[in-house]
């Protein structure tokens, strides 16, 4: 095949180019350890939400030292719990499930980011370094009060953080807003 | 050959006319539907209820990437393969058959998702006449039946010109026993055998599970099969609406210029890449899905950064085909040339500058195709700003200035105000600037896509300028394409009407500098890159799809359907305030 030499250096040109991307994608998944979503959780169905030891109270559990997980519902159009409140400096997992259509989970201005898909669950490590109140968002439409469905994150200082920990064992207040919520979905107008 | 082609082929002339104009209402809908979203959006001027928001964005999606873009795919393809092979169809019925099916299953389609519209839309076939699913039409989001049965006809139609135009490049083989597919055709029938492999995936998803479960027939599907069937089809989609562009770049950008294609043989393997890497790369779509393992996903981000070869190479052959012209008109000096090429030229100027866009915004690809950086912008208003400059501006702007070229061949009359077409052309390129500026820095700061009221509770951090500003340039971006594309249609009915004029363009297509006979004969052998293109396939998605199926189940865990519907939403969202104040 007859190939222009212009052309031929071009092509060399492109190739180093794309092994150099491939080899940047690859440095940030085995060098810095920025691992995907995956298949690495178990299926989950809507209907064993409730029932779910993780997800049937939406919450965030201490789980070790600087170790926390959430376990996050969400669902047309809301994130159970809300607002979230985790510590800085600490290894935080979000687990997300979806109680109907497909949501994301998303901290603005951040890269957590997950789809959120019926019968699945979502899992993502983070740290956040700082202190700070984030939004969340649903980025995936979920139908017609999509723009609706928001949250808060708030990042707080780790001995603030305590503190809030053990005002809230006390507080039960706090676990009734979520009963309410859940029987407002589950009343029959969602299907 | 100086005859017109309206006068060689009056009949196939009248079929590419009647796709063409039925791709410019498409346009016309679509952009009128497109300056509502931006003026909303940014809270400019809010027309319609938030919750019809997303059926004016089902509407803009469908009716420009499938219908807009696809009646322009098959008028042009079956301008080329009736120009390149010099022959009309075997059987001249069959061609109205597909066209017929393609315009029932777009009506079809679009009366569903203009229903949403309606305040009380009517029970047909067991459910609301609605479809506010998007063009992605995910599920458990449920449309109207008559919604993918349209969509479904739609397709078929499509398949059936494909094989109509095969049935024409074997009748002309018979003929012309041993010579090259010429290029153009080249292009139409490895286009088509990319959308084959492709569509498979989507008309899987829609007959084998949405279309039954909206029917009722099975009662729940699994999510994340249906979305990976999608995405199966949704990448080698994207090049569907791109290889027409490619094709008006390599075949008539060159011609304009006042030169030649450079090289014949990169133009026939730029196709075939396309025809093997668009369809197992499609899984880069999901890659913040749960349920797929990362391994996966690290295969098809190889397979995506590949696809960028035939990118690359293309711009290397339309340049040098640009600078090869500029220098027959008398160009000379390193960049010098670049002042000799026909900018006055509303078709050349078109091309050229969605060709610069696309330049750009196929870097943004790389970004979106980083599966690790993804996590940054995956859904936020960055991809839609990469999917403007992309099919809104590369396809799109080409697609208008091909308009420029074709539409006076095969209507017989001259081109009316080539001083405002060439005005349109570029109040489009500055309209993108603007928008897409807008909405990459935006979706960097994390403002998400296809929310109707991107301003919540939280303030975004904006890195560089402010939302107001942000929002400013969106609005105005979005007002300035919807006038240019105001005023393309306006150019295209008064040609259309200009009865009696003699056309100033020469249809003829100049051989390129360096032909076919460069190219070993295994290039033009479709078998065999067809059958790479399998192997490929089953290799990325055999196991992702058993993986997806088996987790979920084939119709899912009893997931039940939610019909996107406003009124049956606004209790519930009644509840919702109800539930949050008290």
């Amino acid at each position: 095949m007859n190939i222009h030499a212009y052309e031929r250096l071009w092509v060399a040109g492109s190739m180093v180019l794309i092994v150099g991307f491939i080899a940047t994608i690859t440095y940030g998944a085995v060098g810095l350890g920025i691992t995907m979503v995956d298949d690495g959780e178990e299926p989950l169905a809507p209907d064993e939400i409730d029932e779910d030891e993780r997800f049937g109270e939406p919450r965030v559990e201490e789980v070790g030292d600087d170790e926390y997980e959430v376990y996050v519902v969400s669902a047309t159009f809301f994130f159970q719990p809300d607002p979230i409140e985790i510590p800085a400096e600490s290894e935080v997992t979000f687990y997300v499930t979806s109680r109907d259509v497909i949501h994301s989970f998303t901290v603005v201005g951040t890269n957590t980011n997950t789809m959120v898909i019926p019968g699945e669950v979502s899992a993502m490590t983070v740290e956040f370094d700082e202190p700070g109140e984030y939004g969340i968002v649903c980025n995936e439409y979920c139908g017609a009060g999509h723009h609706d469905m928001e949250g808060e994150l708030i990042v707080l200082d780790p001995e603030e953080f305590e503190e809030r920990q053990e005002e809230n064992d006390d507080d039960v207040d706090a676990i009734e807003v979520f009963d309410h919520r859940t029987a407002t979905a589950g009343n029959g107008e969602l299907p | 050959m100086t005859e017109l082609f309206a006068e060689r082929y009056p009949e196939q002339a009248r079929l590419v006319r009647a796709a063409l104009l039925t791709s410019f209402v498409a346009l016309g809908v679509g952009a009128l539907f497109g300056l509502l979203q931006a003026l909303h959006r940014t809270d400019v001027l809010r027309i319609v209820e938030s919750p019809t928001y997303y059926t004016v964005l089902t509407g803009h999606g469908v009716f420009l990437v499938v219908t807009f873009t696809i009646y322009f795919l098959v008028g042009l393809y079956q301008w080329a393969v009736t120009d390149s092979l010099d022959r009309g169809p075997v059987n001249p019925r069959i061609t109205w058959v597909w066209y017929g099916l393609m315009t029932v299953g777009t009506v079809l389609t679009a009366i569903t998702i203009l229903a949403g519209f309606l305040d009380d839309p009517p029970e047909v076939l067991g459910s609301e006449l609605s479809a506010d699913v998007l063009f992605t039409f995910y599920a458990p989001l449920q449309g109207n039946p008559l919604f993918y049965v349209g969509l479904a006809v739609f397709v078929v139609g499509t398949w059936i010109a494909g094989a109509d135009w095969f049935r024409t490049w074997w009748a002309w083989k018979g003929d012309n026993p041993g010579e090259r597919i010429p290029l153009p055709t080249f292009m139409v029938l490895t286009t088509m055998i990319m959308w084959y492999l492709s569509s498979i995936g989507v008309a899987v998803a829609i007959l084998a599970f949405l279309l039954p479960w909206s029917l009722g027939i099975v009662d729940s599907v699994n999510p994340s099969l249906t979305r990976t069937l999608f995405w199966y089809f949704g990448h080698a989609f994207v090049y569907f609406w791109l290889l027409p562009a490619y094709m008006l770049w390599y075949i008539v950008l060159p011609k304009l210029s006042g030169g030649r294609l450079f090289s014949d043989p990169l133009a026939r393997v730029v196709f075939i890449l396309f025809v093997v890497l668009s369809t197992p790369t499609g899984i880069h779509h999901q890659y913040l899905d749960p349920g797929i393992a990362e391994g996966f996903k690290f295969i098809v981000m190889t397979n995506t950064m590949f696809l960028l070869l035939p990118s690359l190479l293309t711009a290397f052959t339309v340049v040098a085909s640009m600078e090869h012209g500029a220098r027959q008109r008398g160009g000379e000096g390193t960049f010098g040339w670049l002042r000799t090429l026909p900018w006055r030229d509303p078709a050349f100027t078109g091309m050229a500058l969605a060709g610069l866009v696309f330049a750009f915004g196929g870097f943004t690809g790389i970004v979106n195709a980083g599966m690790n950086i993804n996590y940054l912008v995956h859904n936020s208003v960055w991809i839609p700003g990469h999917i403007h400059t992309q099919v809104g501006t590369a396809v799109a702007l080409t697609f208008m200035a091909g308009g420029y070229w074709l539409v006076p061949q095969l209507t017989g009359n001259r081109l009316v105000g080539r001083q405002a077409a060439l005005f349109q052309v570029v109040l489009w390129f500055v309209g993108i600037v603007f928008m897409t500026n807008s909405m990459y820095r935006a979706g960097l700061d994390g403002v998400p896509r296809r929310s109707a009221e991107p301003q919540y509770a939280f303030d975004y951090d904006i890195s560089l300028g402010s939302m107001a500003e942000l929002d400013a340039q969106l609005a105005l971006g979005g007002v300035l394409l919807f006038i240019s594309t105001i005023l393309f249609l306006g150019i295209m009915a008064l040609t259309w009407r200009n009865d009696g004029t003699e056309p100033v363009v020469d249809g003829r297509i100049p051989p390129a500098l360096s032909g076919p006979e460069d190219a070993p004969r295994v290039i033009d052998d479709l078998r065999v890159w067809t059958a790479l293109a399998v192997v490929l396939i089953v290799l990325a998605y055999t196991l992702p799809l058993v993986a997806v199926a088996s987790r979920g189940g084939l119709f899912g865990p009893d997931i039940t359907p939610l019909p996107v519907a406003v009124d049956y939403w606004l209790p519930v969202l009644a509840d919702l305030v109800g539930a949050s104040i008290g």
